[in-house]
């Protein structure tokens, strides 16, 4: 199969302007003979029918869920980065294009990258006439925060909910397509195979949630938009039903798998409370704007506070570490998160936790209580406030900013954070890894494209807070619907694919002979059992550290498991009707082997890099050590059942000096 | 408590029990740390090990966000703390031995699929027939051509936190769905692009809200009082001021 990047030639900043000024057009009349496939709704499915209908292709968009404002994207919290240097804080498009190839520790290609922080000004433009309510300030204008990893304020934000609002903007631009009859929608239908024909891709097979039903659709070319795929951690911050199965269908079909060990282990997440535990909880990133981290200096006031004895309001200022604060100076609190969270383990593993399980850290926000506190009462004219004025006025400026989010915490926990520092501990977050992709979004499968977090493309080895919500919708509104012409172009020829012929019958055979198979196992544990076990083996061996003998372990569990899966897994209900524990089932199949090919990527980088942490690779003071002259690639694996084959894309970097990152 | 022991009475429908009906079950080992669909899972797990039919219900960020989860719990829709939907609610509101009925939202617009679960396409058919602003990809001017007063801004985005999930309708005695269209229609028409198709908008929301079997408004605001985002019900007073003017105003008919 071909596996090139297929960047084209010229400058970075004018390779974009060149490929859309001299790319292949497909005529109207020709669009509306063009059929395409689109699976998922979220920021970047979702953006891309709404687009391909406006341009006059024959839409078809796939969601498993009851609706397409479901999709996961709804959660995104803390907000959207663009370059648009509205502060005039120093911001370009080459700096948010730097920010993000050293905060992904120089493991993306530099001219997807640039053409990301291009049309990220597009976004905010577009989300604004759609009316996404974004913050602003008193002068009307739109208003920004800053993120981890970036010294400038790019953020575009609309409270703790912009996924959400931009997630509505997408959907409410599809609800026009779909009732001006240019996007037809398949709720509640879940993709369970792609179809190949004469090597390309040509249709999906689906199930009818609903009904049980399995159903084939063609089209000149399939989309995946079916985000990442975190979930094989059982538990993350992604909501229930994320899955890897739709990606991962289609690397049993030959698509190449980029990069799947590179996690985002998020650092500030509501900790573990117990066994029955069935997600974490994101507290947003922006957070880290106004909150200080810490632990006690002391192992004794940790394990006082363990054991209830104390909290953390009894201890003093001095007796606190503001670990990031002093390791970190130049960028304290506000550092990747990758270093962040790999910080707060090396806190907890020297016996500084300080939840029961050990296994948390402090956010405080009392400093900031203060100072907005003094600030708004300096511009009240209420200069002699006392203390406790201070404090009501600087909840009140935290609330505005970050109310839903306390509110949130105070309800999982019990606890309210305006009185008690927040606990928070890393957890599993997002998916760096994803189908290998070229310049064109385009897999190795002819026909076949990966957008939003499914792909590998722009965030190397750790993405930047508020840069996934910013690369699904450029991938869905601004890239796809060009780059996707140049092979729509060619398919002009093509102009019905027939979902009745051979290859889509025995591909919807296949997808029923392993439903019936699943069924007819009758064992006696559930799906959801064996999913929580191999999110334990993947967290122990394939987390926060990783290291090659653990490694080797933890696949060997994972095919054990596997095993174990296909001959007692249990899985109740018929077929043929609403079975959400059949759903279950398929997708914890999928995941027991993506969980092996992880491991395998994570052995296979002998090197510490954004989110992988080798423990072998490491300075003296504990920060990643990374291989650039012998790792600098893309690993981009071939699955077999037996010995998957790892391919590799070299990175070229012509533009920046890669460079140790260092964030002190 | 470390320990609870509950008493459920769960309504099942479909499979065994096609015309629907409550069955009780007992759970125990319920911890006050765990969420109200975790003690589900819980359950759930008992019915699976014992080769039973798991109960069906919906649910998918657990964090109050996505709108999925859909629950009557004793009565209440999304249950019975304020502003909290029945993803976000915890067993520690709950005491050993007491009993908890869980139903599904009941509408006729809203047709159960199975035991708790109930299908609200409607929903997205009114988003089609009007909740959106006609702007192409790529037709946008700079964001911030136009300034926004602030407070403006943020009376949109309170109007458009409605997470689409149906309680409003589970609530009301004539199952309207007003607070839903309501919140639409209003976060659309305060912003300055929203303002140009304000008229049909309402026109076309409301002709499609009737068209589903959603009933009239009379005015009870049960609405305001279960929805889990607390929109209010001045969004329906806007909607009917609006929808007022684009009758009295406008030639355009809602077709
Ligand atoms: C709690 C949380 C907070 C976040 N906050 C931020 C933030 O502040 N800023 C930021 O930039 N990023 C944030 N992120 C990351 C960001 O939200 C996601 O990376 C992004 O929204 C993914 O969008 P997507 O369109 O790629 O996929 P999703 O939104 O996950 O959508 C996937 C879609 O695919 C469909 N689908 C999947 N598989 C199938 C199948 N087999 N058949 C049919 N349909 C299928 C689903 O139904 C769904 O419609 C956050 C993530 C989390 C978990
Ligand atoms: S108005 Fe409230 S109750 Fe009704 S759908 Fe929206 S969020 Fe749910
Ligand atoms: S499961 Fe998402 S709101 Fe309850």
């Amino acid at each position: 199969m071909p596996f090139q990047s297929n960047v084209p030639p010229g400058e970075l900043s004018e390779k974009w302007k060149q490929y859309r000024s001299s790319m292949p057009l497909v005529a109207p009349n020709n669009k509306r003979r063009l059929e395409v496939i689109i699976v998922g709704t979220g920021l970047a499915g979702g953006a891309a029918a709404a687009t391909f209908g406006e341009l006059g292709y024959k839409v078809k968009v796939f969601t498993f869920h009851d609706s397409p404002r479901r999709a996961h994207s709804i959660a995104a919290q803390g907000g959207i980065n663009a370059a648009k240097n509205y502060q005039n804080d120093g911001d370009s498009i080459y700096r948010l294009f730097y920010d993000t190839i050293k905060g992904g520790d120089y493991r993306s290609r530099e001219a997807n990258v640039h053409r990301l922080a291009e049309v990220s000004v597009n976004i905010i433009d577009q989300a604004v006439a759609q009316g996404v309510p974004f913050a602003r300030e008193y002068g009307g204008l739109l208003s920004n925060r800053s993120f981890g990893g970036v010294q400038v304020s790019r953020t575009f934000y609309a409270r703790g909910q912009t996924g959400q609002q931009l997630l509505l903007g997408a959907y409410q631009s599809l609800s026009r397509q779909i009732s001006l009859g240019n996007v037809q929608l398949f709720n509640r239908h879940e993709m369970i195979d792609l179809v190949m024909e004469d090597g390309k891709a040509r249709g999906i097979i689906a199930r009818n949630l609903l009904t049980g039903e399995t159903e084939r659709h063609g089209a000149h070319a399939v989309v995946l938009g079916t985000g990442g795929y975190g979930n094989v951690f059982y538990l993350s911050t992604n909501a229930m039903n994320s899955n890897g199965s739709a990606a991962w269908r289609a690397v049993k079909q030959g698509a190449y798998m980029a990069n799947p060990c590179f996690t985002q282990i998020h650092p500030t997440c509501i900790p573990v409370s117990g066994e029955y535990q069935s997600k974490l909880t994101l507290m947003s990133e922006s957070l880290r704007n106004d909150g200080r981290v810490w632990v006690p200096k002391s192992q004794e006031d940790a394990a006082a506070i363990r054991e209830g004895r104390k909290t953390g309001l009894d201890i003093a200022e001095q007796d606190r570490d503001y670990y990031l604060e002093r390791r970190y100076p130049a960028f304290g609190n506000l550092v990747p998160r990758d270093v962040a969270s790999r910080a707060a383990k090396t806190a907890c593993d020297e016996g500084l936790g300080v939840s029961p399980t050990g296994l948390a850290v402090y956010l405080d926000f009392d400093a900031a209580i203060q100072r907005y506190g003094k600030s708004r009462a300096h511009s009240l004219n209420e200069y002699n406030a006392d203390d406790l004025r201070i404090r009501e006025l600087g909840v009140a400026v935290i609330e505005e900013k970050y109310g839903n989010l306390f509110e949130m915490y105070e309800k999982i926990t019990g606890e309210d954070p305006y009185v008690m520092p927040m606990k928070i501990y890393p957890a599993v977050h997002y998916t760096m890894g994803g189908l290998w992709v070229d310049y064109n979004l385009q897999t190795n499968v002819p026909g076949l494209f990966a957008i939003g977090e499914a792909n590998f493309s722009d965030h190397g080895a750790n993405r930047l807070g508020a840069s996934a919500l910013m690369q699904g919708l450029a991938d869905g509104y601004f890239v796809l619907p060009y780059t996707i012409g140049t092979y729509l172009s060619q398919e002009i020829r093509n102009p019905v694919v027939d979902p009745d012929g051979p290859a889509f019958r025995a591909a919807e055979a296949k997808s029923q002979e392993r439903i019936d198979r699943l069924m007819n196992i009758n064992g006696t544990k559930s799906a959801e059992a064996f999913h929580r076990e191999l999110g334990k083996i993947m967290w122990e061996y394939c987390g926060m550290a990783r290291n090659a003998e653990g490694l080797r372990k933890g696949r060997k569990m994972i095919r054990e498991l596997r095993q174990e899966f296909w001959s007692n897994v249990y899985v109740p209900g018929r077929i043929k009707e609403y079975n959400p524990e059949l759903e279950k089932a398929l997708r914890v199949a999928d995941f027991l082997e993506l969980g092996e090919l992880m491991m395998l990527d994570a052995l296979d980088r002998n090197e510490s890099c954004g989110g992988h942490f080798r423990e072998e690779y490491q300075s003296e003071d504990g920060e990643a050590l990374r291989r650039d002259d012998e790792y600098a690639y893309v690993s981009a694996w071939e699955w077999d059942d037996t010995e998957p084959v790892l391919h590799k894309e070299e990175l070229i970097f012509e533009n920046v000096e890669l460079k140790t990152r260092s964030y002190k | 408590m470390e320990n609870m022991k509950l008493k459920l009475r769960i309504w099942r429908q479909g499979g065994k029990f096609p015309q629907g009906k409550f069955v009780d079950y007992e759970l125990d080992g319920v911890n006050d740390h765990m969420s109200f669909l975790e003690m589900l899972d819980v359950l759930n797990e008992k019915l699976i090990n014992k080769k039973e039919d798991p109960i069906a219900f919906e649910h998918d960020c657990r964090e109050g966000i996505c709108g999925t989860c859909s629950l009557v719990i004793n009565g209440y829709p999304h249950g019975p703390m304020q502003q909290t939907t029945a993803c976000q609610l915890h067993m520690r509101h709950f005491r050993d031995g007491d009993t908890i009925t869980i139903e599904p939202w009941r509408s006729r617009a809203f047709p159960i699929v199975k035991d708790l679960v109930v299908n609200r396409d409607s929903f997205d058919r009114i988003i089609q027939a009007g909740g959106f602003i006609s702007v192409d990809t790529g037709q946008a001017q700079d964001g911030n051509a136009i300034p926004i007063e602030k407070d403006q801004a943020s009376h949109a985005f309170d109007a458009a936190t409605c997470i689409g999930c149906g309680a409003c309708v589970a609530a009301c005695p004539n199952a309207s769905a007003m607070l839903f269209v309501g919140a639409k229609v209003s976060h659309l028409a305060q912003v300055p692009q929203g303002k140009v198709e304000a008229d049909s908008r309402v026109q076309r929301m409301i002709a499609q809200h009737d068209a589903e079997g959603f009933g009239r408004c009379s005015n009870i605001t049960a609405c305001e009082a279960e929805c889990p985002k607390g929109i209010s019900v001045e969004h329906i007073a806007r909607l009917n001021r609006q929808y007022i003017a684009s009758t009295l105003g406008s030639e355009k008919v809602a077709n």
